[in-house]
């Protein structure tokens, strides 16, 4: 199980850096999808196989409405990807610093949280800081959502170290449903104006 | 017969929030929600809890608890002061939604955010309640948007700050009842409060996590934004006090009263300040609202058996003078393109109930004597000078600066031009209840006793603190 979570942190680095530099909304949708796969591996390791599967399935069920969301919006990626130093040299840049953050903080960071096991501390402290990674370097709707979705997905998974109750899995269900559906409704408001325009 | 607290407090207002989304007339909307919030009240501070009420030959039990997926929802008897306090609050935002055009949006959201708040005070274990507050912040969304008009800065901003307060809040949960099962280590100790401190900071909106309350105020409503103002710093700080009656060595820390302390002071001083040299109505009342989450924060770090009475007379205060004010920017704003300075100027001669319910407002919140923000302020600077004539001084520096804001407000909206004519141009409805408002400022400041009845048990909802 242990090899099954390591893989899971490399997936979570490849998602997490790839959500920081894709442009394109269908491959960052992809990319959280396949977050939430490894983030219910870490689950996984201290959850039973249906708590674990509630996690995995309302973030699959968020990433849906996200993208089916953004299919009916008309583009409108503004330039703030190509200024400097918001380029993808300097967001790898900055991911890179976050990794080593992270690397430094693991073994501290699990000691506190009960030996939840250093593969699942780093996972998850590795999508809290590229989550406020992305929050701090961008301001549209799709990519905030993305950020604290992948802020919460992190946090949820030091969090079922320490929490096994069925209550506060389904309520994080419903809060990550609930962003993925706030999201959408902002996408919505931020496309009305300019569709009305052109 | 027997009733359930949480199902009577909780589950209905939510659903019948849910069922008001299918009405579209504002005065049916605002008048079934006030009157309905109104009976809530009225049920939570007459019926007892736990205790079976006879009428005749029938006889009614209400329960204090709710099972839900192993957790428990309970409201304690002591708690039904404060629920005829938090439904009296919303009917009271309820009844003007009408007069502010609002009620369609805020009615039927406002009754599930209240709901939600509700069940984050009820929930246990009680730190579980960040996880309802943040689903209360998902649905106060729709309320401050529309999805017709593309959303500003400050929308992105709230959500960002108080979806981040839950993850630190609960993690602090976690580690306080570590720090319960070993008091010994300081550094566990350390490190849960500093996570519990920064999870309140972005939840209470703290120095200088508020950027986002003066940008909303721009944004949006102001009568929107003025009840998410109301109630949520009201159920945070409840939240929070709780917090501290939980967990004794938090209660005892001489560190968290300074901590308390410097912040409600720097909420207070930088609130007031930036409100002085605002040049936007809407902006003013972000800074007031910031100032009394400051004299909140004051409140619950002067001795408890004090603060926790003051920090409940503060709650109907800013209740009422919000809405009054949130009301009457409203009105102004309907009748001006914005809430800036140039555009308001001479605005009395056209909205003469709406800039006067403003000014008494700002006042109101200033401490200014004979209103309702008077009687808790006025004691809280009193017990706070006790203790250190310092902060003393710091705080009425805060208030001189929302007095100062007041007082450029009233040279703005009665800076006509010469001959200009008298145009009053609001309606009936927002007439009276701008002046039911402005005449309730009045009540409270005269007779803050008044209120008395509703706050006096509510300190017994707590086992240590107020006691």
């Amino acid at each position: 199980m242990s090899t099954f979570a390591w893989i899971a942190v490399v997936i979570i680095i490849v998602t997490s850096v790839g959500l920081l530099i894709a442009r394109d909304w269908r491959v960052s949708i992809i990319l959280l999808a396949v977050q939430y796969l490894a983030m219910f591996i870490l689950a996984l390791l201290h959850l039973p196989l249906g708590m674990a599967s509630v996690k995995v399935v309302s973030g699959w069920m968020s990433s849906a409405i996200l993208g089916m969301t953004r299919s009916g919006v008309p583009d409108n990626e503004s330039d703030e990807e190509n200024i400097w130093p918001r380029g993808r040299l300097f967001r790898l840049f900055a991911a890179g610093i976050v990794g080593i953050l992270v690397a430094g903080a693991t073994p501290t960071v699990d000691n506190i949280m009960a030996d939840a096991g250093f593969a699942v501390t780093a996972g998850g402290l590795l999508l809290i800081g590229m989550g406020l990674l992305h929050l701090g370097i961008t301001s549209q709707i799709l990519r905030v959502t993305l950020g604290l979705m992948t802020v919460l997905a992190g946090f949820e998974v030091l969090y079922a170290t320490v929490e096994g109750s069925v209550l506060v899995v389904a309520l994080l269900a419903v809060i990550n449903l609930g962003l993925a559906l706030v999201g959408s409704y902002l996408m919505i408001a931020s496309s009305s104006k300019e569709a009305e325009s052109s | 017969m027997s009733a359930n607290a949480p199902i009577l407090w909780i589950l209905v207002p939510m659903t019948f929030g849910a069922l008001l989304l299918f009405i579209s007339n504002q005065r049916a909307l605002s008048v079934l929600g006030g009157s309905f919030a109104v009976l809530l009240a009225l049920t939570a501070q007459f019926v007892p809890i736990e205790e079976a009420m006879r009428i005749g030959t029938f006889s009614l039990k209400v329960d204090s608890s709710f099972t839900i997926f192993g957790r428990i929802l309970l409201i304690d008897p002591a708690q039904g002061s404060l629920l005829a306090l938090i439904y009296g609050g919303t009917a009271l935002w309820f009844f003007g939604a009408e007069a502010a055009k609002t009620a369609i949006r805020i009615v039927p959201l406002g009754f599930m955010i209240t709901a939600l708040m509700v069940a984050a005070i009820a929930v246990q274990p009680f730190l579980y309640a960040a996880l309802f507050i943040e689903m209360a912040i998902l649905i106060a969304i729709p309320l401050l948007t529309s999805i017709h008009t593309p959303p500003g800065k400050g929308v992105v901003r709230f959500l960002i700050y108080q979806t981040l307060a839950m993850p630190f809040i609960l993690l602090a949960g976690w580690l306080l009842a570590g720090v319960e099962a070993s008091p010994g280590d300081l550094a566990l100790a350390a490190q849960s409060a500093s996570i519990l401190g920064l999870g309140f900071a972005f939840l209470l909106a703290i120095f200088p996590l508020y950027n986002w309350i003066p940008l909303l105020m721009e944004e949006t409503s102001p009568y929107t934004v003025g009840f998410l103002l109301w109630i949520l710093p009201t159920i945070t700080i409840i939240f929070g006090a709780g917090f501290l009656d939980r967990y004794s060595w938090i209660r005892s820390s001489p560190q968290l009263i300074l901590a308390l302390r410097s912040a409600g002071l720097l909420m207070l001083v930088t609130g007031g300040l930036w409100a002085a040299f605002q040049r936007h109505l809407g902006r003013i009342m972000a800074y007031g609202s910031i100032a009394e989450t400051g004299f909140s924060l004051l409140a619950l770090s002067i001795d408890p058996r004090l603060g926790i009475p003051i920090l409940f007379l503060l709650i109907p205060a800013r209740a009422l003078g919000l809405a009054v004010w949130s009301l009457s920017l409203t009105v102004i704003k309907e009748n001006a393109e914005t809430l800036r300075f140039g555009v308001t100027r001479g605005m009395l001669r056209v909205t003469p109930f709406a800039s006067a319910a403003v000014l008494i407002a700002t006042l109101s919140t200033s401490a200014f004597p004979l209103l309702a923000g008077f009687p808790a302020r006025f004691a809280l600077w009193e017990n706070l000078a006790r203790v250190s004539v310092g902060s003393a001084i710091w705080m009425g520096i805060g208030i001189l600066g929302l007095l100062t804001s007041a007082f450029r407000s009233l040279a703005v909206v009665s800076m006509a031009e010469e001959y200009t004519s008298w145009r009053p141009r609001e309606s009936l409805t927002q007439m009276i209840m701008l002046g039911l408002g402005v005449i309730g400022l009045f009540i409270l400041g005269l007779f803050p006793q008044s209120v008395q009845f509703f706050l006096s048990e509510l300190p017994l909802m707590f086992e240590h603190l107020g006691r």
